[in-house]
């Protein structure tokens, strides 16, 4: 271990708050800057503390309809899209990896690792890569314009599913024929032991998928040509296209703000179990 | 309350057969222990009787119900595994009450049948408590609650105290054999522990490499083994084999040139050369003269009740081992004398390793 030593502990931290001072300093910015009035940002040198202008531009961002010309949504509007868009994908990522894993680890039916290769390997295809077959097949359904068409693309999840398996093999095989034992059939024992079971992991990955789905970026793009659904990630980029004046600033950077947050909520409230999910082996 | 019975129960993993045609009658509330080498199949045998393997050919019946279809749950059964099997989420409450909540027992029904068996138990004040804050007794406990509460016909055990300390092993083995009297159960026991297996069962199924040898009680395990492999695995230490000549007379054996073991009886047998068994608890101290064994010491083990002599043969460097009762003073490397009573040898065809006589 390294020793103690005052001058080294003293380095330590010398290090972490540079460290923290290099990450939070845009964070900073951000915040300053959508606390001053519009002309404020327009100067240069750009303002370093934070102005009074907080509580106004809060109202207009999130309230007002007119940020760029007026066609835009007001950005509640977006947070709630970008809302149900992630916790969509992110519930119905758990639910299908959680069945999915549940088979191909407890079932015997023909074909059955080569039904876990095809997962696998679909973990080397990201989004981008299937987009315009995806976009044709959600565009037939007539999903274009909904949070149908936002989510369900995305919740096929190869990592999540492989993260289940690997939880659900260290699961001791006793627990299994205990249960059947006792009674339980499949799917109450998926119910009844599996899921506590795996609670800890669960939360770890809704946290990292939450994440995922709140930056979904090109694909919200795509699909969305209603204004009532534009997502708040896809929508900031639009701000920034403004033909005939200079973008709002404080404007744009508040609805940064308000972007950053639901994540970091999400985070802080589930630090606990997530650190559990991911360190956690003994079951 | 229900019997067992199997009859040329076989088990095989493709091509590779484990268990090669297992018959046998158990009693309505007998207690059974299947004891073997570990690899023989006497856990496999278990999980078919349980019902978690599947049976290649033969049957298994419980009462007088064919349960080789059946699922575990319709047959009446309840088993304790060697690890718990715990579910470690749940209280211990949860934990005994499982099964009877499937079943769709009443709230109070469960309560009162839970409560009975923690009573029995003695585990009363920790039904609240996760299994992870019990001790491995206090869990071993909780897995035999959650058979209890069943009230099944059948109690399986699958190694249950291999995971106990010794102090504690041997208080939970009477509290077993205590509990099975008092309810009556028919239970069928699987350990590698001959002394768990000859303390425990009211009657021994010894299996290797997938057959029987033999099935019968401890004492008739001991006093006549059918097999080399019996003699060998019941009782210890292992008895000692030797082979020896049978002279023409069929009742005086020779061994090793030197001793000479007379018979009561004369065998029946056209072999000349046998192999003879002799317990170490069997073997006497005896002064020089006709009939003796003269053994090379090479290690004293003292256990005071007892005292262990291992040493080999003189003239022929067989192994033996002597047990000579209380605290005896022979040195390592010194030459003792010991002679076999002729009432109590074992003799066995050393092709076959069957008993003769």
């Amino acid at each position: 271990m390294v020793e103690n030593r005052r001058y080294l502990d003293l380095l330590a931290h010398l290090v972490l708050i540079f460290g923290i001072a290099i990450v939070a300093f845009p964070i900073w910015v951000t915040f300053v800057a959508s606390t001053h009035a519009d002309v404020r940002m327009q100067q240069v040198p750009l303002p370093l503390m934070p102005g009074d202008r907080f509580w106004e531009n809060l109202t207009i961002t999130l309230f007002g309809s007119g940020l760029a010309g007026s066609e835009t949504a007001p950005v509640w509007r977006m947070l709630l899209n970008s809302l149900v868009m992630a916790l969509t994908i992110a519930g119905g990522k758990i639910l299908i990896s959680l069945l999915s894993a549940f088979a191909i680890v407890y079932f015997k039916f023909p074909f059955r690792m080569g039904f876990f290769w095809m997962i696998f390997i679909t973990l080397m295809l990201p989004v981008e890569v299937r987009i315009l077959p995806t976009f044709e097949v959600v565009a037939n359904l007539g999903m274009l314009n909904s949070y149908w068409g936002l989510s369900i693309p995305l919740i096929a999840s190869a990592t999540a599913t492989f993260m289940f398996r690997q939880v659900f093999l260290t699961v001791p095989d006793e627990l299994l024929e205990s249960a059947r034992v006792d009674g339980a059939g499949p799917m109450r024992f998926f119910w009844d032991i599996l899921l506590p079971l795996s609670r800890t992991n669960i939360a770890a990955l809704f946290v990292i998928l939450f994440i995922y789905g709140w930056n979904q970026y090109i694909w919200p793009l795509l699909i969305t040509t209603d204004q009532d659904m534009y997502t708040i990630v896809m929508a900031m980029k639009q701000m920034l296209e403004t033909s005939e004046e200079a973008p709002r600033w404080n404007i744009v950077m508040m609805t940064a703000i308000l972007a950053m947050l639901p994540p970091v909520v999400v985070v802080i409230a589930m630090q606990k179990l997530f650190v559990q999910g991911l360190t956690e082996t003994e079951k | 309350m229900a019997g067992i019975a199997l009859s040329d129960l076989r088990k095989s993993y493709g091509p590779t057969e484990v268990l090669h045609g297992i018959g046998g009658e158990i009693e309505d509330g007998e207690f059974i222990v299947i004891v073997g080498p570990s690899g023989c199949g006497k856990s496999t045998l278990l999980r078919m009787v349980a019902g978690l393997e599947t049976v290649t050919s033969g049957e298994i019946r419980i009462g007088d119900r064919r349960v080789n279809e059946l699922e575990p749950a319709e047959r009446d059964i309840a088993m304790v595994f060697q690890n718990y099997a715990l579910y470690p989420h749940m209280s211990v409450f949860g934990n005994m009450s499982y099964g009877l909540k499937i079943k769709g027992l009443s709230r109070d029904e469960i309560k009162t049948r839970v409560e009975a068996a923690a009573d029995i138990l003695e585990i009363r004040p920790f039904l609240d408590r996760k299994p992870r804050q019990l001790s491995g007794g206090q869990r071993q406990r909780v897995a035999m609650g959650r058979a209890i509460v069943r009230e099944p016909e059948v109690f399986l055990f699958d190694e249950p105290l291999s995971n106990l300390d010794a102090k504690l092993r041997v208080q939970m083995r009477l509290e077993i054999k205590k509990l099975q009297r008092r309810l009556g159960t028919t239970s069928i026991y699987v350990t590698h522990d001959q002394v768990e297996a000859m303390t425990l069962g009211d009657r021994l199924m010894v299996l290797n490499a997938g057959n029987v040898e033999q099935f019968g009680s401890p004492i008739e395990l001991y006093e006549r083994p059918e097999t080399i492999f019996v003699a060998g695995f019941i009782g210890s230490p292992a008895m000692n084999f030797l082979p020896v000549s049978l002279l023409d007379d069929r009742r005086t054996m020779q061994i090793a040139g030197t001793l000479q073991v007379v018979l009561e009886a004369q065998v029946s047998t056209g072999l000349n050369d046998l192999t003879l068994g002799i317990r170490p608890e069997h073997m006497v101290e005896a002064s020089d003269g006709e009939g003796v064994l003269k053994i090379n010491v090479e290690v004293v083990e003292q256990l005071g009740a007892e005292t262990l002599v291992h040493g080999t043969l003189s003239g022929n460097e067989h192994a033996l081992t002597a047990s000579l009762p209380g605290v005896r003073r022979i040195e390592a490397g010194s030459e003792i004398t010991l002679a076999v009573p002729g009432d109590k040898v074992h003799l066995f065809d050393p092709s076959t390793g069957k008993r003769l006589g």
